[in-house]
């Protein structure tokens, strides 16, 4: 019996494709290196050519980077505003995987109450410190309870008939609300910005850091987000409704084979997203002290675009990606000129698109398993 | 009242059926000769000439659109991005704004002694065209591997990031002290259409104005018939169906809905051609966030989809638009003592269409055949139909590309 040895057959070489190598580069470090570049670029320029600033009267050349803090303390503040909005959407997408176009214009609305509530408070600059705190407080709540309200009703007028529907029905809807809302508020306010009292004093320094004053501005957003983010992840990992509402996100069919009220755990998505912008809009009245019906549709933009970039569906990642786009925005405000922020943003995002769908953190959605 | 409706169905059912065959095509042969003869009953420089013009240049960018989202089912929220592009082609090669250069190719004896780019209008239209094609399928490369909500908010970000460049374009030198765009000024003095042996084009007699926009419509409704039953056609109602599927049966993603992407462009930039000559100015607030969804609107509310019911609802909203909000209803809510007019609000008033048109009627008004059985509940009556079928009538029951015609 003769014995063949047969060697087995050699497998082919895996062909050499550079660019596949390149393309995982990209999609990898791509983003944090296009993030990278404004601030790295506006920082080297600011220490070899300095930037003017006035001292005394007279014009001085200063080589540091202090005008970069500037931008970056700026920046942060606008951006836990984005941030606070950015979650509302993140929510609602972790949920039912829809873009709810009507968010910023929520958000809106919420600066519209509060504006309102101030009036009917006799809120002023001139009082009393410990009144004027707790007629704020007062107007957070009912303006929290409005625009959550507002956003359940969105949600049981418009999404929730369309549910089983394609997915492009809801997005409709969601985008012809977004027009509703904004002609309420321009029925409501008028068509041009409108300024409203400064009641804290947004622009006292409170203190210095490194050559960056500290304006109150500054401390009054980041005293509304960050409680409301911690309250909001204790509620969501550590409650009942919480855990109903992580389980609805994974799986709505499984979720509600074990008991689960679903139509209630997304109508309380809804409100706590709509909480969250109220009290956005809040501070956003306060931070500006204007409010105009058309800050929504830009909002809610700049916001997506955090909830996007932080990774959809994963609340830690849209309050990094709020905090990250305002900083974007603080930096093209200063430095291109404010007309062409919304470009640069939305250049950005499309960045985003091209180089890392998914997020920086990661999205938590069932598509992406 | 379903009964109703069914009776009624069944009754036009039987009236198709005694009708010659022939009758489809006299009836659209006569709706043509209708809209050519149809200023002669209007005076020619009358507000209803203009609100028919307007609204029949909105139902070339329906048709355009319709071919995004309705055929190819990709939502395009920056639709806008293409009547800018199609308006500064016209301002550009249409008008003296680019000062420096003599280009003159088959204008009017006055344009060819001005100095800037002259181009002849059937040029600037192939050229906007061009443009368009080009810019609809860059706008597609980003989105070819997103999600279908996600693909709806990167068109809405060209769209913006086209806008604000329009606007600030004033601050962009290309060169000799000229700039980019006009920015908010406008460019004014852009050419009227210029063709050997017609009338001239004016304000006082629209009549020409109109007969050039019909001829473009009727040439993109035809190429859209054309479209809708031709391979491609085929292709991009297979990959909204099903994308996995179309895939795998051969239909190559990439090039189908890049195609996707610059047909619709194509048709939205000559629109914009014909709107920047037609109101004699190219201006950047005409390309705001909002006109794309009174576009997106007019698809939506005729019937995603479908060809007949983009025109239709082109030409409704058009109307609504044009003559019916200014014209009629203005003054409606002074009447209930509110103190505003209907044109502040004339976006709500789209976006109330929208919410009551998806969740009352979501296939539309004239719905395409496929997306009524997908959006309605016969569909379960008629998936039961189909497993009860003989093999030899499946095919009957949904016809390839088979629409609302």
């Amino acid at each position: 019996m003769e014995t063949t040895t047969v060697s087995p057959p050699s497998l082919p070489a895996a062909p050499v494709r550079p660019l596949a190598a390149v393309r995982r580069y990209a999609g990898q470090w791509g983003l944090i290196a296009a993030l990278a570049a404004l601030p790295v670029y506006y920082g080297i320029h600011d220490l070899v050519y300095g930037y003017q600033v006035y001292v005394a009267g007279h014009p001085v050349i200063h080589h540091d980077l202090s005008n970069l803090g500037y931008n970056f303390a700026q920046g942060l503040s606008n951006g836990a505003i984005w941030a606070l909005i950015a979650i509302g959407y993140t929510l609602v997408y972790g949920i039912i995987e829809l873009i709810n176009f009507a968010h910023g214009d929520v958000f809106m609305i919420g600066s519209f109450t509060a504006v309102g509530l101030w009036s009917v408070f006799r809120l002023s600059p001139g009082m009393g410190s410990a009144a004027l705190i707790g007629g704020l407080l007062l107007t957070l709540i009912i303006t929290m309870i409005v625009t959550g309200s507002l956003n359940v009703l969105i949600e049981r007028v418009a999404y929730r008939p369309l549910r089983s529907a394609p997915k492009l029905a809801a997005l409709i809807t969601a985008v012809g609300f977004s027009f509703i809302l904004q002609n309420v508020g321009l029925l409501w306010r008028g068509g041009s910005p409108q300024s409203v009292p400064d009641l804290i004093g947004v622009e006292q320094t409170v203190f210095t850091i490194g050559g960056v004053a500290i304006q109150r501005g500054y401390i009054l957003v980041f005293a509304v987000m960050i409680p409301l983010v911690f309250a909001l992840t204790w509620f969501i990992n550590s409650t009942r409704a919480g855990r109903a509402m992580r389980a609805t996100a994974q799986d709505p069919e499984a979720a509600r084979l074990m008991g689960i009220n679903v139509n209630a755990t997304i109508s309380l998505t809804f409100l706590l997203g709509g909480m969250l912008a109220g009290a956005a809009g809040l501070v956003y009245a306060l931070y500006e002290t204007n409010v105009w019906y058309f800050q929504g549709f830009k909002a809610g933009l700049f916001a997506f675009t955090a909830a996007v970039m932080g990774g959809i569906g994963n609340v830690r990642g849209a309050v990094l990606g709020g905090l990250i786009i305002g900083v974007i925005q603080a930096l093209a405000d200063a430095r291109m000129g404010p007309q062409w922020t919304e470009a640069v943003v939305f250049g950005y995002l499309i960045l985003i698109m091209v180089l890392r769908p998914r997020g920086l953190l990661g999205e938590e959605t069932r598509e992406a398993g | 009242m379903s009964a109703f409706l069914d009776a009624l169905r069944a009754r036009r059912d039987a009236v198709a059926q005694w009708l010659p065959r022939w009758w489809n095509r006299a009836l659209a042969g006569a709706l043509i000769v209708v809209g050519i003869v149809l200023p002669f009953f209007f005076p020619p420089d009358s507000g209803f000439m203009n609100g028919t013009i307007i609204a029949v240049t909105y139902a070339v960018m329906s048709l355009g659109l319709n071919i995004v989202v309705g055929f190819a089912g990709l939502l395009d929220l920056g639709y806008v991005a293409f009547y800018a592009l199609g308006a500064y082609s016209l301002g550009w090669f249409g008008s003296d704004f680019f000062f420096k250069l003599r280009v003159h190719v088959l204008v009017s004896p006055v344009a060819s002694t001005l100095q800037g780019v002259h181009l002849n209008f059937v040029l600037i239209l192939i050229g906007a065209a061009a443009i368009c094609a080009v810019a609809g399928m860059l706008i597609g490369l980003p989105t070819l591997r997103l999600r279908s909500d996600y693909i709806a908010i990167v068109t809405l970000a060209f769209g913006e990031i086209i806008a604000t460049v329009a606007v600030n374009g004033q601050s962009v030198p290309v060169g000799g002290g000229m700039t980019l765009t006009a920015g908010n000024l406008g460019i004014s003095a852009v050419d009227a259409p210029y063709f050997p042996g017609t009338g001239s084009f004016s304000l006082l007699n629209l009549r020409p104005w109109y007969w050039l926009i019909l001829a473009i419509l009727l040439l993109v409704v035809f190429v859209n018939l054309r479209l809708r039953d031709s391979r491609l056609g085929r292709a991009w109602v297979a990959l909204r169906e099903d994308e996995v599927a179309a895939v795998s049966m051969g239909i190559p993603l990439v090039r189908t809905k890049l195609l996707a992407y610059s047909v619709g462009a194509v048709f939205g930039g000559m629109a914009g051609a014909f709107f920047g000559t037609y109101y004699t100015e190219v201006n950047a607030s005409q390309f705001a966030f909002g006109f794309s969804i009174f576009i997106l609107a007019m698809v939506v509310i005729g019937g995603l989809g479908s060809i007949w019911g983009a025109l239709v609802g082109g030409l409704t909203l058009g109307y609504i638009n044009n003559y019916l909000i200014p014209d009629v209803l203005n003054d409606l809510p002074s009447k209930f003592g509110l103190h505003f007019q209907l044109t502040q609000v004339e976006f709500g008033i789209f976006g109330f269409l929208l919410v009551i048109m998806m969740l009352v009627r979501p296939q539309g008004l004239i719905p395409e055949r496929r997306r009524r059985l997908e959006m309605t509940a016969q569909i379960a009556a008629e998936d039961a139909q189909l497993a009860e079928a003989p093999a030899g009538e499946v095919t009957v029951i949904l016809p390839p590309g088979e629409g609302a015609a």
